[in-house]
């Protein structure tokens, strides 16, 4: 019990995919132009990490060693379709939004890299709970910095105005907004690990 | 004209890696020194253009048999034998560039900007300049042009890197969040360019 409460939250804060890993930036900072677009990325990425990593750890005996990584990739390929075609069907504005990015999930580095690290090693159960305790640190990370700009670009936090959105800083809702935000978020929490 | 709009288009005003956000992973992780960003510059021109041309065909077989669903899994299965089957023949035809570009081929599978371009350019949905259509040569154009983008980026960021290394930098702010910084204050030179095409 104790192992699977630390696999969960291994994902979570010790080892953040965003904060303190660095992988999957790419979606990390081009959808999170609001806190409901990052959320929701976050989501799509956290189903197909659950799903892959159960679908491999119950594979890993029948995949040769040689050809695990291109088993691996039709794996995740398979379920980053199936969520494109589930959100064209039932969430076409989101859908529409996020774009280019569903499809991306497939070289999205901690997909690939927990079902190598993790999945082809660990029983179902834990890796089920290792995608999700990864996948909701992905989904967390995606929140906050979409809060972020959001609020500071917008004066909004998910739709909700807390100032005029006249006084916003335009500029976090653009490309070069999302490094810096993501720049400041990294240093603060690095700050308060050193603690 | 329309040609050399696609190049200022795809290299200045929609940088992919600083407007577009794809390809960041490489951005980040291979700009350390000025000589392997131009290494993998030079990989990513080659394979990213070379796998549009051929994903660009695989599509219209698709839609030909009404197989778009398989898109996803199709494409990036072809982009990993090209980049293998690049790799053996660069191997044998060409070992000086085998030596130079070897490394980071295998790396450039899951870059997110071949794949990528690769979809925005099969179901015609990359961004052109005005007056030019979607199709086969503007938007092999396309990709050469983008990949461009990407090694002057690259190759930039690197620079910057580079003398960065020597800065003082605030302990909270070592590493990442600083090249992320840069980045930003990067991105922010490149808005310049928006409305110019």
């Amino acid at each position: 019990m104790n192992n699977a409460l630390k696999t969960f939250t291994n994902g979570l804060l010790k080892e953040n995919p965003t904060f303190v890993l660095v992988l999957g930036m790419c979606p990390t900072l081009a959808t999170t132009t609001s806190a409901i677009n990052g959320m929701a990325m976050g989501l799509a990425t956290l189903f197909v990490l659950v799903c892959s990593n159960i679908v491999i750890s119950l594979l890993k005996n029948l995949i040769p060693d040689k050809v695990r990584i291109p088993a691996f990739i039709v794996v995740i390929a398979t379920f980053v379709t199936l969520v494109q075609l589930l959100m064209q069907a039932y969430l076409p504005a989101i859908y529409d939004v996020l774009g280019l990015f569903i499809p991306l999930i497939v070289v999205n580095c901690i997909v690939l890299g927990r079902a190598e690290a993790f999945a082809a090693k660990n029983s179902v159960g834990l890796s089920a709970l290792d995608g999700l305790g990864m996948g909701l640190g992905f989904t967390l990370a995606l929140t906050i910095l979409g809060a972020v700009r959001e609020l500071l670009g917008t004066g909004a936090v998910f739709g909700f105005h807390l100032y005029s959105d006249y006084y916003g800083a335009l500029v976090f809702v653009l490309a070069p907004g999302a490094f810096i935000a993501l720049a400041y978020l990294m240093a603060i929490i690095n700050k308060l690990q050193k603690k | 004209m329309v040609y050399f709009l696609i190049f200022i288009s795809a290299i200045f005003v929609n940088n992919i890696v600083l407007s577009q956000f794809l390809g960041i992973c490489p951005f980040l992780g291979v700009s350390k020194k000025i000589d392997t960003a131009m290494g993998m510059s030079a990989a990513v021109i080659f394979v990213l253009t070379l796998a549009t041309v051929v994903t660009y065909l695989l599509q219209m077989l698709l839609v030909a048999w009404g197989l778009e669903f398989l898109q996803t899994i199709l494409f990036i299965l072809i982009i990993a034998a090209l980049v293998q089957m690049i790799e053996i023949m660069l191997k044998k035809v060409s070992p000086a560039l085998y030596q130079a570009l070897g490394v980071f081929l295998p790396l450039i599978t899951t870059n997110c900007c071949i794949l990528g371009v690769a979809i925005l350019v099969a179901n015609g949905t990359e961004k052109l300049p005005m007056g030019a259509e979607h199709g086969m040569l503007t938007g092999t154009l396309f990709a050469f042009a983008t990949a461009l983008g990407f090694g002057l980026a690259l190759i930039l960021f690197a620079g910057i890197r580079e003398q960065l290394a020597l800065a003082k930098v605030p302990k909270a702010m070592q590493g990442t969040p600083i090249a992320l910084l840069t980045a930003g204050l990067l991105a922010m030179a490149f808005m310049g360019f928006s409305g110019v095409v």
